[in-house]
């Protein structure tokens, strides 16, 4: 096109190849990074905390916030385990956030959140409400204790 | 240009209004830095709430402030345009209908009864004057884009051949935007939530009010952003002595903001549950189509600042940057808008990243966003609202500036602040520090068994920074009431800054109408949409009822303590290893 001066062109055919660049960034870390949460309708069982395991390796976390607690307050796994983490709500919106292992999901009533996490090396992960909840937010906060010597 | 007084009057209120209501705002803005810093261990300071005040700063600071001045900046500039003023009755009538949102809404939050947040996610439930005056605000930033459709098809009629003028047009297209994005949060507020605040409705499915709130929240940002934009494209290159690069450029720009501005809110809900990675990756992606209209502006207006810089007798790649008017309190706009502009480039790299599903895991409700979103909405955005209500205010009233050469300096002094708290938030953001929390009660509190020392310097440098904040602040505060107070040296008239272009392409009719873009905004709302919306329909089970911020009982169970009270599951620490 005419309309366009010269330097014009060039800057469009930079910001076509950068746009490109971060496209392909973001689908190359799909699945090599934790991904969005997966999609599940709901279903009333995920509604009672629990911590199930469904082999040495392979844990299942049924993870339920409300004011201004997480149940489990603390979840014992051995290293090196995989965990699926289902994350519901009684009341409000709550955060659930384990930022060490970018975990980042909303609890929200009526409503599963999924995601599935390794737990690589031993040590007490922070689970934050990091969503504000009410007047006790602030005190909301689990743990994830990986290989605890006290457990066993 | 002289207007008429009625029109004067008008847009001293609608700048006067929200300017009052914004020295609480900043007041808690600079609390929440000291709360969060551990200076204080309190959950409230003289009689307000930390939540409270969170949630006035939200909405003063960024729905209030920001729609009050669109309405005011558009009137100025379509009157100053068309050369002809928009109906009396019909702006008054929507500065009467916002007036009245704004109070309802300040009178729910400063009682103590809406501490939800400027997002009010059901179901924490406000009283329902907070919904009323917030659809009521809405409403009345409606009905001006009416006023201004007349005026624009009327000047069409008799100009069909000459192109609208640009600010005529990214007014024209910000109001739509509002308009269009806002019916979703109409429909949130007074469908959903509106009748189960009042107990008419038993629950409200949080998913579709959330993903309804989106739809709103995301084209929010660029309702503030477009009036900062305005002034970039129609004033900037003129104030640095220099001319638009291209014409083109800014109308491609914004209608590209049309198309790409509201199918996209689903990038805040990366984290929820019940919509479908499909939906989220789509959106995620047609998120990026904002880096189109980003890229065309930051070269236009970077190669206008050039042209001015070399005029002004600039050599070398970049010398032109040393040849700007920074410090001329004559042509203060300027360092308004070239700090915003600085101040933004952070802001779009820092947006980048939240645009990207998997970074969005590490930063999402941290410290981060607000340290995003300051060197945005509280950067160009804030920076050109300022600037401009000082300038509006200044010319339309005939009283000289107060204090000029402080006024100068001001922007300066908030980029410098900004970039201190920004950089401590989002430092913060990424060693877990959670945003909207009162981290010195618990956090920050080093005899709490939550304590977390690595939180100590971030949010100190979050200290800083706001402490700098809050002063440039304060002088802003003392430039502008101090010019209302000053006396009337010349007659007020509406004048604005016009840029020439440089490069000033003639007519191209796709430029220069709205119909083929309006439609297809249509067609990519509707691909982006529907299956946010059926997903969110669809997927979630039940409704929840009402919850109030300090009872983990629903509203019903709650009220007389005669009644059982519903206390709620011992703590239970599991043991799967076991
Ligand atoms: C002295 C100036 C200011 C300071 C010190 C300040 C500080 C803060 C802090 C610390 C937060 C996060 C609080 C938390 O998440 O717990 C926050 C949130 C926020 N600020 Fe500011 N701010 C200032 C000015 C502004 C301005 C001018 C705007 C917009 C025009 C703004 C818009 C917001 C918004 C929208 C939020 C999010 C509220 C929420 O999460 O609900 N702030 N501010
Ligand atoms: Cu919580
Ligand atoms: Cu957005």
């Amino acid at each position: 096109m005419s309309v366009m001066d010269r330097s014009e062109k060039r800057v469009i055919a930079t910001t076509g190849a950068l746009l490109s660049l971060f496209i392909f960034s973001i689908l190359y870390a799909r699945g090599r990074y934790n991904d969005l949460p997966e999609c599940l309708p709901f279903n009333k069982a995920y509604t009672e905390p629990k911590v199930t395991r469904l082999d040495d390796k392979t844990y299942q976390v049924y993870a339920v916030a409300q004011m201004w607690q997480f149940q489990p307050a603390e979840i014992f796994i051995p290293v090196g385990s995989e965990v699926d983490f289902f994350v519901t709500s009684r009341d409000v919106v709550h955060g659930f956030n384990i930022y060490e292992k970018n975990v980042n999901l909303m609890a929200v009533f009526g409503n599963i959140n999924k995601t599935t996490v390794k737990f690589d090396k031993p040590g007490v992960y922070k689970i934050t409400c990091h969503e504000y909840c009410g007047v006790g937010h602030q005190n909301m906060q689990a743990q994830v204790v990986v290989n605890d010597p006290a457990a066993h | 240009m002289h207007v008429s007084k009625s029109l004067k009057r008008l847009i001293f209120w609608e700048l006067g209004i929200p300017i009052s209501l914004l020295i609480i705002g900043i007041y808690h803005g600079l609390m929440q830095t000291i709360y969060r810093s551990g200076v204080i261990h309190e959950s409230k300071m003289a009689h307000l709430d930390y939540y409270q005040g969170l949630t006035l700063h939200g909405v003063i600071n960024a729905v209030v402030l920001t729609s009050f001045f669109a309405v005011a900046f558009g009137h100025a500039t379509m009157a100053f345009y068309f050369k002809r003023e928009p109906n009396k009755t019909v702006a008054w009538g929507s500065f009467w209908l916002m007036t009245t949102g704004t109070l309802l809404a300040a009178w729910a939050m400063l009682a103590g009864k809406a501490s939800v947040l400027y997002t009010f996610y059901p179901p924490l439930k406000a009283h329902p004057f907070f919904y009323l005056g917030a659809a009521l605000l809405i409403v009345g930033s409606w009905i001006p884009l009416f006023n201004w459709a007349r005026m624009y098809v009327r000047w069409k009629r008799e100009n069909a051949t000459v192109k609208t003028p640009l600010a005529v047009l990214g007014t024209l297209v910000n109001f739509i935007i509002w308009f269009v994005c806002t019916l979703a949060v109409a429909y949130e507020v007074l469908v959903l939530l509106l009748p189960w605040a009042m107990g008419w409705k038993a629950t409200v499915n949080v998913t579709l009010a959330r993903t309804l709130f989106w739809f709103f929240g995301h084209a929010l940002v660029y309702f503030w952003l477009l009036p900062a934009y305005i002034m970039f494209y129609t004033m900037l290159p003129k104030l640095a002595g220099g001319k638009l690069f291209s014409d083109l450029a800014g109308r491609i720009a914004l209608f590209l903001f049309l198309l790409f501005s509201v199918p996209v809110g689903v990038h805040h809900q990366f984290s929820d549950p019940s919509i479908t990675k499909g939906v989220k990756m789509f959106q995620g992606l047609l998120t990026f189509g904002v880096a189109i209209p980003s890229f065309i502006t930051a070269f236009t207006l970077a190669a206008s600042l050039e042209y001015a810089g070399r005029k002004r007798g600039a050599k070398g790649l970049l010398g032109y940057f040393g040849k700007l008017p920074y410090l001329d309190p004559s042509r203060f706009l300027f360092a308004y808008l070239i700090s915003g502009l600085f101040l933004f480039i952070f802001g779009g790299l820092t947006g980048l990243v939240n645009a990207s599903g998997q970074l969005n895991n590490v930063v999402h409700n941290t410290a981060w966003m607000p340290g995003h979103f300051h060197m945005t909405v509280a950067g160009p955005v804030f920076l050109g609202i300022i600037g401009m209500s000082t300038y509006l205010y200044s010319t339309l009233s005939g009283k000289k500036v107060f204090l000029p050469r402080i006024n100068v300096i001001i922007p300066y002094l908030w980029v410098v602040g900004i970039l201190i708290f920004s950089f401590g938030m989002s430092w913060g953001g990424l060693i877990g520090e959670p945003r909207r929390t009162n981290l010195g009660l618990t956090y920050l509190n080093p005899s709490h068994e939550l304590f977390t020392p690595e939180w100590v310097p971030t949010t100190m440098l979050a200290l800083m920074g706001g402490i700098i904040m809050t002063i440039a602040g304060l002088l802003f505060f003392i430039v502008f009431f101090g010019t209302m107070l000053s006396k009337r040296t010349t007659e007020g008239v509406l004048e604005l800054p016009v840029s020439e272009a440089l490069h000033d392409e003639k007519r191209i009719p796709l430029f220069d109408t709205f119909k083929p873009w309006l439609v297809t905004m249509g067609v990519i709302l509707a691909v982006a949409y529907v299956p946010a919306f059926i997903d969110a329909s669809k997927n979630p089970a039940e409704g929840a009822p009402r919850f109030l911020p300090d009872n983990p009982s629903p509203v019903e169970n709650a009220a007389p303590v005669t009644k059982k009270t519903v206390t709620p599951a011992p703590l239970v620490s599991l043991n799967a290893t076991r």
